[in-house]
């Protein structure tokens, strides 16, 4: 039904496209500016002298003698050894986000059909972990990963955020659960399927919205942890965002900014595909717990 | 579901809990009793042409041996809460001794490195939260407003500061707001004031890192807004625009109490999330200025030389105990919650 509540006056129309524009400029424009400078040399994306240069690529025409440069991506790749950082994390994302999968259906599953109490303070006690901050239990781990000789390596890591991303999941997912009837997992052990098996073959498949939501927040954790990555990491496993702030301040690389600023770009561009792609389910996941409350 | 088959559901999830973040709790609390061992000095005499001299070195040698025999160090007892770096109960005594007046006495303590982080953490907390609820509301309404073509294409736009990770978050926004980057070099011309920059003044760089999370918060509580928006009933909106109410009374007396319980969730997730601030810290290079409780746990970690394990775990503890204060009105919300439910 069009009624009158979803009319709207043409001033109203006017402001509220000024406001959309002005908000898109700020949250939209920083990405772009940065895509931009990588193409160009540093004497113009930090230039001194006039910040138009940054786009006139004044120095650039100079330093390179074009328009536009791709150096900054080259070097990264190649002398930074980027390529490197960037397999990391796929591998760290990939572990992170099965098995935290894996964990966290089988467990939320439990909570959303157990009818006991404990299941509530199983619950709450994810809550206070979900709370914590990350290198709090940073702390904790250093000392008795490097009495095990553990540290460094990305087994280690991989774990670490598993677990870091366990309450989170555990929520998310006993949240998704409680909306699938339990009539239908019922009428299975009826039939005479085993807990798993119902599990398995009767809740999971309809339950892959909620997986994929799931899925893209431990993927979004895994892939922008800077925390554990950073402490928990040797030089030479560090993944992506740990990386780049290598880059900035390191002896090493003599705080090569023009690398640091490709590689963000590097680093940024699959991030922003992937969510282009399961937007929706994302945002189904951040009201999922804020909708009912 | 009988207690053995979700014990064995649950038992994977539940150990990596307990192994990764149970037990690092007390690892740290184990940790923070303990103090590095000292450093073993020893005499040298250098003898040149012009005479001898003794002077004291640390004996590396002996050091690294007494470390690696014991790694954690010696017990400490509490001693490290209290220390300089933490509480600081000998420091705050004096201040409070020394000073005649309140506002002297506050200024000492709080140049004082825990207080000064305290002070830090919960002024970003506190002014990025109200800050966020309100701008993710707006925005909320007004894409709320907008064609469903699209519609898409403004979330998108929108969420974009959400999902990078606040260490790039505040990297894009450093470079434009640096001397020399575009946002920096243009506010010079506008003030005519050559050397002003965001990173000189303390005062300038915590405007610019709340600002920084606000840029990077205001996007959760729009989503979380937007939905609600969804769920607000149509027949008062209807009986509403029958009776005359103009917009602006229809948003404050439907949509906002309707929106309450949805306020108070995303007010609670940005304190608890902005409680644990650091990373923009980094980004910024603001570690001159503005310091918070994670940060110190991370410089204890980084130190170059001795990695501070006993200082970072009572960091960690006093941050802790400050999250626990903080989510006590969520437990006892949830509490109710459960407990209307059964």
């Amino acid at each position: 039904m069009e009624s009158k509540v979803n009319k709207y006056s043409k001033q109203l129309i006017i402001i509220n496209s000024i406001f959309i524009i002005f908000w898109l400029t700020i949250s939209v424009f920083p990405f772009l500016w940065t895509l931009w400078g990588s193409l160009k040399v540093k004497a113009d994306f930090f230039s001194r002298a006039d910040w138009y240069y940054a786009i006139s690529g004044f120095n650039t025409l100079i330093e390179t003698g074009r328009n536009f440069t791709l150096n900054g991506y080259i070097e990264s790749w190649t002398e930074g050894e980027f390529g490197r950082a960037a397999l990391n994390t796929i591998i760290v994302t990939i572990s992170v986000v099965s098995i935290s999968l894996f964990l966290g259906t089988l467990g939320a599953y439990a909570l959303s059909r157990s009818t006991y109490k404990y299941t509530f303070w199983i619950l709450i006690a994810a809550l206070i972990f979900r709370a914590m901050p990350h290198i709090t239990l940073v702390s904790g781990y250093l000392f008795p990963f490097f009495q095990f000789g553990v540290w460094g390596i990305l087994p280690t890591t991989i774990i670490v955020l598993v677990a870091i991303n366990q309450p989170f999941t555990l929520w998310l997912l006993y949240s998704f659960f409680k909306t699938v009837p339990k009539e239908l997992d019922e009428s299975a052990l009826i039939d005479g399927c085993s807990y798993f098996q119902a599990f398995r073959f009767i809740i999971m498949p309809v339950m892959w919205p909620g997986v994929i939501t799931a899925g893209l927040f431990s993927l979004m954790l895994a892939y922008n942890d800077f925390t554990v990555t950073a402490l928990l990491l040797n030089q030479e496993n560090y993944t992506m965002v740990p990386k780049i702030n290598a880059y900035l301040g390191t002896v090493e690389y003599g705080g090569n900014y023009m690398w640091a600023v490709a590689s963000v770009v590097s680093a940024t561009a699959p991030l922003f595909m992937i969510v282009m792609f399961f937007q929706r389910q994302l945002i189904s996941g951040l009201t999922a717990g804020a909708v009912k409350g | 579901m009988p207690h053995k088959t979700f014990f064995w559901f649950f038992f994977p999830s539940g150990l990596a809990m307990v192994l990764f973040i149970g037990l690092p709790i007390f690892s740290s609390f184990f940790q923070s009793l303990h103090i590095e061992p000292e450093q073993i000095l020893i005499e040298v005499e250098t003898c040149d042409p012009f005479g001898c001299e003794t002077e004291v070195q640390v004996d590396q040698e002996a050091t690294a041996l007494a470390r690696a025999e014991n790694p954690l160090g010696r017990f400490n007892g509490l001693e490290t809460y209290k220390d300089r770096n933490h509480l600081a109960f000998g420091e705050v005594k004096e201040a409070w001794v020394s000073t005649n007046n309140f506002s002297d006495f506050m200024k000492k303590v709080l140049n004082l490195p825990f207080y000064k982080s305290l002070l830090f953490t919960l002024t970003f907390c506190f002014s990025v939260t109200p800050c966020v609820i309100v701008l993710g509301f707006i925005v909320a309404l007004s894409v709320n407003v907008l064609a469903k073509s699209i519609k898409g294409m403004v979330i998108f736009g929108t969420i974009l500061p959400m999902i990078v990770t606040p260490l790039i978050g505040s990297l894009v926004l450093f470079w434009m707001i640096d001397s020399q980057g575009i946002l920096g070099a243009t506010i010079q011309i506008i003030f005519d004031d050559p050397n002003l920059s965001l990173k000189s003044s303390k005062k300038l760089t915590w405007i610019t890192l709340i600002i920084y999370g606000i840029w990077h918060n205001t996007p959760f509580a729009f989503v979380v807004f937007y939905a609600g928006l969804q769920t607000v009933p149509q027949d008062p909106m209807e009986a509403a625009v029958i009776d005359g109410a103009s917009r602006s009374q229809r948003v404050r007396h439907i949509v906002l109490p309707h929106l309450y319980p949805v306020a108070t969730f995303i007010a609670l997730i940005c304190l608890m999330d902005n409680f644990r601030v650091f990373e923009p810290i980094i980004g910024f290079s603001a570690e001159g200025v503005a310091q918070s409780l994670s940060w110190m746990i991370y410089k204890d970690l980084r130190n170059e030389t001795l990695m501070l394990f006993g200082s970072a775990g009572a960091t960690s503890m006093l941050t802790i105990l400050g999250v626990g204060i903080l989510l006590t009105p969520v437990l006892i919300r949830t509490w109710k919650e459960f407990k209307t439910e059964r």
